[in-house]
C-alpha cells in the first residue's frame, strides 16, 4: 500500500509538492495537541479561552513571522528578544523623561529600527555571520537596556494605554486581530509578489539572486531593520500588557521565537518555508503553553519540552525537505 | 609588508596591548588599582570562565559554538551538590570526576545532535540550553543547595592555597589550560582540529574523521563546563537553579572572540583565549574602581564582543586584499 502510494507520488510531482510538505507537521502537531488539551480541561472547547491565552505570545508571533523572512532569505535574528527588552525600556524612559505618548512609542519603535539597522549593516557590509553577529548584539541590547533602566520598572503611564489585551472586538482581543492582519500581509507579500520570490531566491543561492540584478544586500539590510521595528512595536504591546517597562522582559523568548519559525516548517539553511506554517506553529505554542500550565507543570520545567521540540522540529523538517527532493 | 600589517598577524600582541592599555588608564584615574589586593580579585574572577573558555576555544575553532554551556554548568552543580546532601565525604578528586562525567555526556549530546543531523551548533544548543536548564529545575525540584550542603574541604579548594599563597583552585585552571595548550599546539589531534575548522572537506578528504573531531571538541567543551560547575559551587558555596550559569556563555563566547578565535574557524591560541579572559577579568574588576555601576558590565561585554567580530572581519579582509596582491 505504502509503496503503492509512493510510486503514485512520484509519478505525479505536483501532488507530491503539496502532500510532502512540513507544514502538515505542523497542522497535524497543532491538531494532535487541542485534541491532548481538550482531554486535560474542557475549557480548551471555548474560543475565548484560546484566544485570551494567546495575546502573551502575540508579541513572539508578530516577530516570529518576520523571523520566518529573515530565515528563508538564508540569515537569522538572534538579537529579537533582547530589542523587545531594550526598545520597551527605551520607551518608559522617554515617556517618564516628559515626552509625550505618540513620540515615545515613535521614538520607542525608531530605536528598534536602529538597532535593525546595526545588525543588518555589520551583517551585509562587513559580511559577519548573522548568526554569530546577532549573538553579540543580544548581550550588547540586553546590556544597553540594563544601563538604562537599571533594575528600576518604568511605569506611570495613562490608563488608557495599559491593558492592549484586555480590549475586545466580539470575543477577539486586539493583539490577535494585529497579528493575523500583521500574517495575512506579510503572508501575501511573499507568496504572491515579486519581493517575495526575490527573497526565496536569496535564500536558495545568493550568488545567482545576485547575478540575476536582485539587490541582495540591499534587502537584507530591509530585512534586519524591519526585525527592529516589529521588535520597537513588540516592546510597546508588551509595556501595554504588564504596565511596565523591565531590562529582563522576554529573557529567553529567543527561544520560543525561533521554535515558532521551524515548526511551521521553514528551512534553517533558507529557501523554504511559509507563514502559513509559522502562524499554525503559533497556535500551536500557545495550547502546548496554556496546557502546561493547566497541567502544572513547572514554567522552568515547561522549558526541557520546548527545546526537545526545537532540536525535533529542525530534524524533522530537514528530513521532510530531504524526501521532498528526491 | 608594512609593521601594521606584521602586528594583524600576531594576535595574542594586539589584545596584550590592549590590556596594557586598560591597566595603565585604570592605575591613572585610581592608583588603587595597582594594589596585590586587586590583582587578586582580577586572579579569582577568573578561574571559572578559564575553563570553561579552553573548551569553548577548541569548538569554535571547529566552526561551531556551544551556547548550552551555562545550563551545563548548572546541571553539573547542581547534580555535585546532591551528591554532597547524601554522601557529605566525598572527596574532591572524585567530585571532579563526576561532574567532568556529567558535562562530557551533554557535549557529546550536543555533539551527536550538530553532527548527525547537520543543523548549525548554534541553533541545536539553543534547544539544549533551555532543555538542560529545565533538567536542572526537574532534577533539583527547583530546591537551591545551601553553604551548609557543601563540604568544607570542597570550599576551601577554593580558598585555601598550597603554593605561594595562590587559591588552589587558580593553579587547577592554570593545568588544564596548560595541557589544552599541549594538545593544541603539540598533538596531532590538536592540528587535525585547526585543519577541521579551517576546512572541513579538505580535511575530510585528507583522511581526518571529522566527525571524531567535532564529538571531541563538543565533549571536551561540555566536561570543562561541569568541572567548571564544581568550581561554581566551592567558589560561590550555593549552586541555585535559575540562577547559577544564566548567561554566562556570552561571557565565555566575548573573551574567546577577543582573544583573536576566528568565528569562522581555524585559528586561534590558547595564549590568545588566556589574555582575553584576563582583559574580561581586568574590565570586571576595574568598572567598579572607576565608578562605573555595575549594570554597565553587561552592555560593556556586548560591545566588546560586537566589536571583535567586527575586527576580525576587518583583519581577514585586509589579509585577502594583502594575499592577492602579493599573488598578482
Amino acid at each position: 500500500m505504502l509503496k503503492k502510494i509512493s510510486i503514485y507520488l512520484s509519478e505525479n510531482p505536483t501532488l507530491r509538492y503539496w502532500i510532502i510538505r512540513p507544514e502538515w507537521v505542523a497542522v497535524i502537531l497543532l491538531i494532535l495537541s487541542i485534541i491532548a488539551s481538550l482531554q486535560l480541561s474542557p475549557f480548551f472547547g471555548d474560543l475565548a479561552f484560546i484566544m485570551d491565552s494567546a495575546t502573551p505570545y502575540v508579541e513572539y508571533g508578530l516577530i516570529a513571522i518576520i523571523l520566518t523572512l529573515i530565515i528563508i532569505s538564508g540569515e537569522i535574528d538572534l538579537s529579537i528578544a533582547s530589542m523587545i527588552a531594550l526598545t520597551a525600556v527605551i520607551f518608559g524612559t522617554v515617556y517618564n523623561a516628559g515626552f509625550g505618548m505618540p513620540l515615545s512609542v515613535l521614538i520607542g519603535v525608531l530605536s528598534g529600527a536602529l538597532c535593525g539597522l546595526f545588525n543588518g549593516i555589520l551583517v551585509t557590509k562587513l559580511k559577519i555571520p548573522s548568526i554569530i553577529l546577532t549573538i553579540g548584539t543580544l548581550t550588547l541590547y540586553r546590556g544597553i537596556a540594563q544601563a538604562l533602566a537599571s533594575d528600576f520598572s518604568l511605569g506611570g503611564y495613562p490608563s488608557w494605554f495599559i491593558g492592549i489585551d484586555y480590549r475586545y472586538v466580539g470575543i477577539i482581543p486586539i493583539p490577535v486581530i494585529i497579528f493575523t492582519v500583521f500574517a495575512l500581509i506579510v503572508g501575501f507579500l511573499l507568496s504572491s509578489t515579486i519581493y517575495g520570490k526575490q527573497l526565496y531566491l536569496i535564500g536558495t543561492n545568493p550568488q545567482t539572486a545576485k547575478y540575476s540584478g536582485i539587490k541582495v544586500d540591499k534587502i537584507k539590510l530591509l530585512l534586519f531593520t524591519f526585525s527592529g521595528v516589529i521588535s520597537g512595536v513588540a516592546g510597546v504591546l508588551t509595556t501595554s500588557r504588564l504596565a511596565v517597562a523591565r531590562f529582563n522582559m522576554a529573557t529567553g523568548a529567543e527561544l520560543e521565537i525561533v521554535l515558532m519559525v521551524m515548526l511551521g516548517g521553514t528551512y534553517i539553511f533558507g529557501g523554504r518555508g511559509n507563514i502559513f506554517g509559522t502562524f499554525v506553529a503559533f497556535w500551536i505554542v500557545v495550547i502546548l503553553r496554556s496546557g502546561f500550565n493547566v497541567a502544572r507543570i513547572k514554567i522552568e520545567s515547561q522549558l526541557t519540552i520546548l527545546g526537545a521540540m526545537l532540536i525535533i522540529a529542525i530534524i524533522l523538517t530537514n528530513y521532510i525537505y530531504s524526501k521532498s527532493q528526491k | 609588508m608594512s609593521i601594521f600589517d606584521k602586528f594583524l598577524r600576531i594576535r595574542e600582541l594586539g589584545i596584550f596591548s590592549i590590556i596594557i592599555i586598560v591597566v595603565i588608564a585604570a592605575s591613572i584615574i585610581d592608583t588603587r588599582f595597582l594594589t596585590i589586593d586587586s590583582w587578586r580579585a582580577v586572579l579569582l574572577a577568573i578561574p571559572l570562565i578559564l575553563v570553561m573558555a579552553m573548551g569553548q576555544m577548541m569548538v569554535i575553532i571547529c566552526r561551531h559554538v556551544d551556547i548550552s554551556i551555562g545550563s551545563i554548568l548548572a546541571f553539573a552543580a547542581i547534580t555535585i551538590g546532591f551528591v554532597f546532601i547524601h554522601y557529605p565525604e566525598t572527596s574532591l578528586w572524585m567530585a571532579l570526576l563526576i561532574t567532568a562525567f556529567v558535562g562530557l555526556i551533554m557535549g557529546l549530546i550536543n555533539g551527536i545532535i550538530v553532527t548527525r543531523f547537520n543543523v548549525h551548533s548554534i541553533i541545536v544548543t539553543l534547544g539544549t540550553l533551555s532543555l538542560y536548564r529545565g533538567l536542572v529545575f526537574i532534577v533539583s525540584g527547583g530546591r537551591q543547595i545551601d553553604r551548609n550542603d557543601i563540604p568544607v574541604h570542597i570550599i576551601s579548594f577554593s580558598q585555601t592555597s598550597f603554593f605561594f599563597s595562590i587559591p588552589a583552585i587558580l593553579i587547577f585552571s592554570v593545568i588544564i589550560v596548560l595541557i589544552s595548550h599541549l594538545i593544541m599546539r603539540h598533538s596531532v589531534l590538536g592540528r587535525e582540529i585547526y585543519a577541521t575548522g579551517s576546512n572541513p572537506e579538505a580535511a575530510h578528504l585528507k583522511g581526518i574523521n571529522v566527525t571524531k573531531i567535532t564529538l571531541f571538541c563538543f565533549g571536551v567543551c561540555g566536561m570543562l563546563a561541569g568541572v567548571a560547575g564544581l568550581f561554581y559551587a566551592s567558589r560561590f558555596g550555593y549552586v541555585n537553579p535559575g540562577v547559577t550559569g544564566v548567561g554566562i556563555e556570552f561571557i565565555v563566547i566575548a573573551g574567546v572572540i577577543i582573544g583573536g578565535t576566528s568565528i569562522t574557524g581555524g585559528s586561534g591560541s590558547v595564549l590568545g583565549t588566556f589574555l582575553g579572559i584576563l582583559l574580561l577579568g581586568i574590565i570586571n574588576v576595574a568598572l567598579p574602581v572607576l565608578n562605573i555601576p555595575g549594570e554597565f558590565q553587561k552592555a560593556i561585554y556586548g560591545l566588546i564582543i560586537v566589536l571583535a567580530l567586527s575586527l576580525d572581519q576587518l583583519i581577514i579582509f585586509r589579509m585577502k586584499k594583502l594575499r592577492t596582491g602579493s599573488n598578482a
